[in-house]
């Protein structure tokens, strides 16, 4: 099967085209078979369908009127309240794993440590669905752990001070259970990226620890925790399997309006139902299209 | 020896609290399920349920299916990436970047529009011999979808560390077709790379509840949450069960990393 004629980038393509067929490229083209028509089938047609469909009206024909209805009130209501879910969970997460990240790298915490926070993280990210509002209802539920404690031991009434678990507030801070260690496993290398010498050159030059910090590590970091704050966004604007756990259908997040749509037609119609995925689609493809511009923009300082 | 800064200690600290409260809490929880006493009631319960040991059992069924389907589907295509199509690579690189993209909830939706029973290709209604088999071969592609970003990485990986060409060109001499080659040369030398994606796809769909319930299939997930709105303590201790296993497979990949070959050659 091997071949002899060079097929390098720098053949004319109607060349590369005759020796490949001559040779193995027809069984590499084979080899790949399964994993394109998987993509096509199962990844690719699903979407675009959904795509398709947002723009046909119950008569087949082409129509915007399933776009112009996503304006109906309790379709806006549930992207405000997802947005706000994810900008915040996104944010406070990055903040948070930022931190914790700083904490054991710069922070020079023992090596021991550092590898015990970086296998945690590895399984708290994973660690989300059903399981996590469990847990976090064994927590700061109303019988929860946290919640009896600090009222029978502090008198502080979580429940009567105006805190739900089943709220906004409720659901970031379970988000947050994922969000802080993906930010820890994503932001970690780009920390350790941070070379040496450039502290101890600017220590040189006479900076400040802060001038350090404003002027060379948060701008090198920068485009990292941009990339990984979409990334975030887009986690946690997609999950649903935690909030539905916790909350039944009594929290209007689009992810699980959607599930409603799926399960019975709750908008009673199949067209908006398309359209609110294109709209899920185009939140998270936009987040995730600027992690990867900016991803591959932030490389180039780590190699 | 460096001892850490102090501030560094307190954030550790801090971080702790949150991470480890909430595991502390449903332990704790998951025992209380008699009044006034720990037992583990909740647990025996829970394991005692022939709707536990069916879901159960079919989950780690579909799992292993995915695996498996995921490795016939990703093996070949990244060999031949690496080998004879590098054109390929970014193509290839964005497709399995997508499940990342796309929400399992939009793509289970597309699934179910494209694939009803009413559609050119009617997969949800397929039966054979009275079964419905649709349904779980869609569980299977989806959870495929979800694995593959991971299962690609984790292959590719894994090829960058063994000399391909070499291996491939050896084989060939010898007389191994392209199957023998990919079955018997290039798996038994990146098996470890293979598990660790398998396990980090095992930990993903083990309790998956979107797709499975939208496709009306009674996994672990669906189960869970059947529970989570019936009962009180049982479901602290299914979220034990599923911290251990979550745990149990990223175990699994640490000290798998620890066989991987260090004999890399070097790009």
């Amino acid at each position: 099967m091997a071949d002899p004629v060079q097929t390098g980038p720098a053949m004319p393509f109607w060349r590369r085209v005759r020796s490949g067929l001559s040779g193995g490229t027809l069984t590499a083209l084979l080899g790949v078979a399964p994993f394109v028509a998987f993509a096509i089938l199962f990844l690719i047609l699903p979407t675009l369908g959904l795509v398709v469909q947002a723009f046909v009206g119950p008569d087949g024909g082409f129509t915007l009127q399933n776009i112009v209805d996503l304006s109906q009130p309790q379709i806006v209501s549930s992207f405000s309240i997802s947005l706000r879910i994810s900008a915040a969970s996104a944010a406070i997460g990055a903040v948070i794993g930022l931190i914790i990240a700083l904490a054991i790298i710069r922070g020079k915490l023992p090596e021991s440590i550092r590898s015990t926070v970086m296998t945690f993280s590895g399984v708290a990210s994973n660690f989300a669905g059903i399981p996590l509002a469990f847990a976090f209802l064994s927590t700061l539920g109303r019988l929860g752990l946290v919640t009896v404690i600090l009222k029978t031991v502090f008198g502080i009434d979580l429940y009567r001070s105006g805190f739900n678990l089943l709220s906004f507030w409720g659901l970031t801070i379970t988000y947050l259970y994922f969000q802080i260690p993906l930010m820890v496993l994503i932001i970690a290398p780009a920390i350790d990226g941070l070379k040496k010498e450039w502290g101890e050159a600017a220590a040189t030059l006479g900076a400040t620890p802060y001038q350090f910090w404003r002027y060379i590590g948060l701008p090198v970091l920068w485009p990292n925790l941009l990339g990984t704050l979409s990334l975030l966004f887009a986690n946690a604007f997609g999950a649903i399997a935690t909030a539905y756990a916790l909350t039944g259908s009594s929290l209007n997040i689009v992810p699980i309006l959607l599930y409603a749509q799926i399960r019975g037609d709750v908008l009673q119609n199949p067209g908006l139902g398309a359209a609110l995925a294109l709209g899920m689609i185009v939140v998270t493809a936009l987040a995730n299209v600027i992690y990867l511009v900016i991803r591959a923009r932030a490389e180039r300082w780590l190699k | 020896m460096t001892r850490g800064k102090p501030w560094a200690w307190v954030v550790f600290g801090l971080a702790a609290l949150y991470f480890l409260l909430p595991l502390i809490a449903t332990v704790d929880f998951s025992l209380r399920i008699r009044r006034g006493t720990y037992s583990l009631d909740a647990y025996l319960n829970v394991l005692a349920d022939p709707r536990f040991q069916q879901t159960f059992s079919y989950s780690i069924f579909i799992g292993l299916t995915t695996i498996l389907v995921g490795i016939f589907i990703v093996l070949p295509a990244a060999y031949y990436v690496r080998l004879r199509l590098p054109q390929l690579r970014p193509l290839v690189e964005f497709v399995t970047l997508l499940p990342l993209i796309i929400p399992a909830i939009i793509l289970v939706f597309g699934y179910i529009r494209l694939y009803s029973s009413s559609s050119w290709l009617p997969l949800l209604g397929w039966q054979v011999g009275g079964q419905y088999i649709g349904g779980p071969i869609l569980l299977t592609f989806a959870y495929v979808a979800l694995g593959l970003p991971y299962m690609y990485r984790a292959i590719d990986t894994g090829l960058r560390t063994i000399d391909v060409q070499t291996l491939t060109e050896a084989a060939t001499i010898l007389g191994a077709n392209q199957f023998a080659i990919l079955a018997q040369v290039i798996l038994p030398n990146i098996v470890v790379a293979v598990l660790s994606g398998a396990f980090l796809t095992l930990a993903i769909v083990i309790g998956e509840f979107t797709i499975a319930s939208l496709l009306n299939q009674q996994v672990f997930g669906v189960y869970m949450q059947n529970v989570g709105a019936n009962r009180a303590f049982e479901p602290a201790a299914l979220a034990v069960i599923s911290f251990v296993i979550t745990w149990g497979a990223m175990g699994m990949i640490q000290l798998l990393a620890r066989f991987a070959p260090k004999t890399a050659r070097k790009e």
